[in-house]
């Protein structure tokens, strides 16, 4: 039954172009259509699933001669995520409302994007988990080169070319793993089983595990993601900041992690410093920018850091507190995105944090403000949002296993303050427009629309998750926690998992 | 001894209704076409040309699978068949795609040359023996060198088909000194004869001289580094439909019978190209080989503006991973690699062909915007263009994936895992400039005089067909896989 959430996404994006070339209306209400149905079924899914261990959705034999088949199957993991998918699609979509240039396109790409994400969280089969996670870079090029800001067209590329070289290298790994193992199989339950020898793991984990951190944000390969970010379009931002980077954690988790047990004890101490660097530095560098989505970058790139770390540790809690922290950050950053990109950036036509100094934009537009000061204290870490609760379960596993790296990342929290407290009051709340010498004049008939249904439905669905998760997070480790008991993660318990 | 001719004819029908089919249109454009306009004559022979290619197909897949006749001279298998239908839909295609532009008066001629050289293909993938091959292959390229010359009108028509007929000269004479050298050291043309007598001494000199020279004489064919330098000038400027008959029906056939002639006549001559362990013999030659056109053929293509030679430089590319699939020493997977490539391949140029035709430019500029002015054709492209880069679920991936298993299994501890990496590496390079060409239909605003088309419909129709098998192959690659074993 999950297999529609890919199904419905992909022939939702191919119905759009048997829309009118000019039909914006109706491109939107199909786009949300289909995300709501993924959604629903996602939700359905994991409610049927509730708990239950590794779990066959499909599978069919698909090309005989190599032995790669069609499986999709899915654990607590992938249902979070899913789940995840599911709602940044429909906030995605709520927010990009208002496109008006290419609008059927736009959908299309969007949901084929969807699609793509979809396929890899649910496929058990690595060659056909492969194919779902290229599948989905060419949109995300088209998306930012069409429909981005500044400096799109080689945003883009960069973006393209460095998930492409990721992906190359984990295809790399893929052949190799698959020719070494000498089994005629790419079932991933299979492979994981099998003894591959310590000399190829010390090689062979780097090689795949870099691979998908490139899109994870690891530190120092995580240049295309601020530059991304910030050409993207609002609703294009919250997906490669909100998913597409966790489907790079995601990969690091589901293959290269479950793949080479050994290959991840010989490297662990490398990544988990690379983890804990790029917390710090992605919310030193947070701190000096002067655009407002660059600030939300860079503090993308600062929380995935700690969903590497989480996955570094090696503990339940720690794996737990990862998987948790790629939801919470998943719907974070969507609700960041969504008032830098969306409610300011379409209003305003500036993302200089100096410019919109002068604006009291507290003033003209408070929804937006309030949202911003809510998704900026669930990003801080703030108790009673999701985001606290993944990360203390991230920071005890580090303190278990590297306390100097834990105490780095906390650190890394308190710059966490530091630049969204900056943002909010530069952006939001600073002093009248006669304080700031050289500041626009921006009265409050800019031809400012009030903030729009569809935005605030989007905004209030992802702060209510994000507060949901934070009070009773319980929901979601009930399928999580289960998850690292199952046989696939048996080589890790032999690695020292606990 | 006595020569069964009538079972010949039988085998050897598909060959006999495509010459048939050459005569037959020289004849009616010659005598009663020669009033009409060109667009309608090229219609007319382009339906001749279809109704006999198929037919040809349809008696090569119901006909005997198998057969081995005269030493060798011609062998069937039921892969050699299913490469000679591959081929006459190829060459049908190329037909159609002289509807789309007034390059020559001459419209009977070089529809017979068409067919020709697909004879020539398909007498290639026919046989086992030295000479045979050789004549095949004189057939094969003295038609297209004459294709490339067609558009008189076109100094650079001239130029690329000098190039290639001189350059091709030279392959030939090497080729056949190559062979030479083979029947001097076993005193046999027969390909499994060789093998056999070559068995114990495949490092005496006099073979590896050989080897060399055989690939030196192939590689030219296929347009790998370094033999490469007339596929610029000739996919520039020869006729559109005589680039794509160079670019699809000629690598299929000219790969079938270098694997054929490698892995058959010089089984035993295989030698290593594996990292650390390099052994002489022809899998090291051809590992080299691989690498440079991999290497050469993607930077050099970053450079091009003009987009018949980015085409010319992306096919030295892929020339070079399907040379891996020639060392990973599977045959299915070279062959699925090779028809998909040519598919994608004939698809692109006829895009190409109808763009040039309907803007009169060459550049990338000629295609700003193409998204509106010819969605079909934008969607064509971009099904093509994935393909080549790589991308999922379309063939041009699996092919990849599939040439990259080949070759790591081949090799003892993953030996030729380095040319997996930098084939891998170098796919990077290429998306950067299938990017480039995409970005110009789907980002690139369309300027004010562009006009909007459609092209001929045979050729829209012809395009979204092959774009749909593009996709399907790559989705569903079991079947082709099985098909062409």
């Amino acid at each position: 039954m999950l297999a529609w959430t890919i199904y419905i996404s992909f022939a939702a994006a191919a119905a759009m172009f048997l829309l009118k070339p000019d039909s914006r209306q109706g491109a939107r209400v199909l786009a949300l259509v289909a995300a709501l149905a993924g959604l629903a079924v996602g939700l359905v899914g994991a409610v049927q699933h509730a708990g239950g261990g590794l779990v066959t959705i499909q599978k069919l034999p698909w090309v005989q001669t190599i032995g790669a088949e069609y499986h999709l199957a899915t654990d607590g993991i992938s249902l979070t995520l899913v789940i995840l998918t599911g709602l940044a699609a429909v906030v995605g979509i709520l927010f990009s409302w208002n496109v008006e240039h290419r609008t059927r396109e736009f959908f299309a790409f969007y949901l084929a994007l969807i699609g793509g994400v979809y396929g890899v969280f649910l496929s058990f089969d690595l060659l056909l988990l492969f194919v779902f996670y290229e599948i989905a870079i060419i949109p995300k090029y088209f998306l930012i080169a069409i429909w981005g800001s500044t400096n799109r067209e080689y945003a883009a590329m960069k973006l393209a070319l460095y998930s492409f070289i990721g992906s190359a290298m984990v295809l790399a790994g893929l052949v190799a793993a698959y020719v070494v193992s000498g089994a005629q199989t790419f079932n991933l339950v299979e492979l994981a089983k099998y003894p591959f020898p310590a000399s190829f793991q010390n090689w062979a984990f780097p090689l795949v595990f870099v691979g998908f951190a490139i899109l994870a944000g690891l530190w120092p390969f995580h240049t295309w993601a601020p530059t991304g970010h910030s050409a993207a379009p609002t609703a294009a931002s919250m997906l490669l900041a909100g998913v597409v980077m966790k489907l790079g954690a995601y990969g690091c988790l589901r293959v290269a992690m479950t793949l080479f047990p050994e290959g991840l004890a010989a490297w662990r101490d490398v990544f988990g410093g690379l983890a804990v660097v790029g917390i710090v530095y992605g919310a030193l560098v947070s701190l000096t920018q002067r655009d407002f989505k660059f600030v939300i970058g860079y503090s993308s790139v600062s929380h995935m850091g700690f969903v590497l770390l989480g996955l570094m540790t090696l503990s339940t809690i720690g794996l737990s507190g990862a998987v948790l922290q790629m939801f919470s950050h998943g719907v974070i950053a969507g609700l960041l995105f969504g008032v830098v990109g969306r409610m300011v950036y379409d209003r305003e036509h500036t993302r200089d944090l100096d410019e919109l100094q002068g604006r009291r934009l507290s003033r003209t537009m408070p929804f937006a403000a309030v949202t911003f000061v809510v998704a900026g204290l669930a990003s801080m870490g703030m108790p009673g949002f999701s985001g606290f609760v993944a990360e203390l379960k991230v920071l005890i596993g580090a303190w278990q296993t590297f306390p100097k790296l834990a105490v780095i990342a906390g650190v890394g929290i308190v710059l966490g303050v530091a630049y969204t407290l900056r943002a909010v009051q530069k952006a939001f709340f600073s002093g009248d427009k006669e304080d700031v010498p050289g500041a626009i004049h921006a009265g409050h008939g800019h031809g400012e629309s009030a903030i729009t249904l569809p935005e605030k439905i989007g905004a209030v669905v992802l702060i209510t998750t994000t507060l949901v998760i934070g009070l009773y997070p319980k929901q979601l480790l009930d399928w999580i926690v289960p998850s690292f008991a199952s046989p696939l993660f048996d080589g890790l318990r032999k690695g020292g998992l606990q | 001894m006595s020569v069964d001719y009538l079972g010949l004819l039988k085998l050897f029908l598909p060959e006999c209704a495509v010459v048939l089919t050459a005569l037959v249109i020289l004849f009616a454009d010659l005598r009663w076409w020669q009033a009409l306009p060109v667009l309608q004559r090229s219609r007319g022979a382009a339906w001749l040309m279809t109704v006999g290619l198929l037919g040809a197909a349809a008696v090569a897949l119901l006909g005997e699978k198998s057969a081995d006749l005269l030493g060798g001279t011609l062998v069937l298998s039921s892969a050699s068949q299913h490469v000679k239908v591959v081929l006459l839909l190829l060459a049908v295609v190329t037909a159609w795609l002289c509807t789309e532009g007034e390059f020559t008066k001459h419209v009977g001629e070089f529809m017979a040359l068409i067919a020709l050289a697909t004879t020539g293909m398909m007498f290639l993938v026919s046989t086992e023996n030295l000479l045979m091959v050789f004549v095949a292959l004189e057939l094969v390229s003295l038609s297209l060198y004459v294709m490339t010359a067609f558009n008189k009108r076109s100094p650079r028509s001239a130029e690329a088909a000098l190039k290639y007929f001189l350059f091709g000269g030279m392959a030939a004479a090497f080729t056949l000194f190559g062979f030479s050298f083979l029947y001097g050291l076993t005193g046999s043309i027969h390909l499994p004869t060789i093998a056999s007598k070559l068995a114990g001494h495949a490092t005496d000199p006099l073979a590896l001289a050989a080897i060399v020279l055989v690939v030196a004489g192939f590689g030219f064919k296929i347009a790998a580094v370094p033999f490469h330098l007339w596929a610029p000038d000739a996919y520039e400027g020869a006729p559109a439909p005589a680039a794509a008959f160079i670019a699809s029906g000629s690598k299929v056939a000219s790969f079938f019978i270098l694997a054929k002639l490698l892995q058959t006549g010089l089984a035993g001559a295989e030698g290593s190209g594996a990292w650390k362990a390099f052994a002489p013999g022809w899998t090291a030659v051809i590992a080299l080989l691989a690498a440079a056109s991999m290497i050469f053929g993607n930077l050099a293509a970053l450079a091009q503006t003009k987009l018949r030679r980015l085409l010319a430089y992306s096919a030295v590319a892929h020339a070079g991973y399907a040379l891996l699939a020639l060392i990973g020493g599977s045959q299915p997977a070279l062959l699925y690699y090779v028809v998909t490539y040519a598919v994608t391949s004939v698809g692109a140029f006829g895009v190409l062909a109808v763009v040039e035709h309907r803007t009169g430019r060459e550049d990338f500029g000629s295609l700003a915007g193409l998204r509106e002015r010819s969605p079909l054709l934008a969607a064509g492209l971009t099904v093509f263009m994935l393909s080549l880069a790589g991308i999922p679920p379309l063939a041009g991936f699996f092919g990849k994936f599939y040439v990259f298993v080949a070759a790591a299994k081949q090799g003892p501890d993953l030996g030729y895992w380095w040319l997996v990496a930098l084939a891998l590496a170098m796919s990077c390079v290429s998306l950067f400039y299938y990017l480039q060409v995409l970005k110009q239909v789907w980002v690139a605003p369309r300027e004010e005089s562009a006009p909007t088309f459609a092209g001929e419909k045979a050729v829209a129709a012809l395009i979204a067909l092959l774009a749909g098998a593009v996709v399907v192959l790559g989705c569903a690659p079991e079947w082709l896989i099985q098909w062409l074993r």
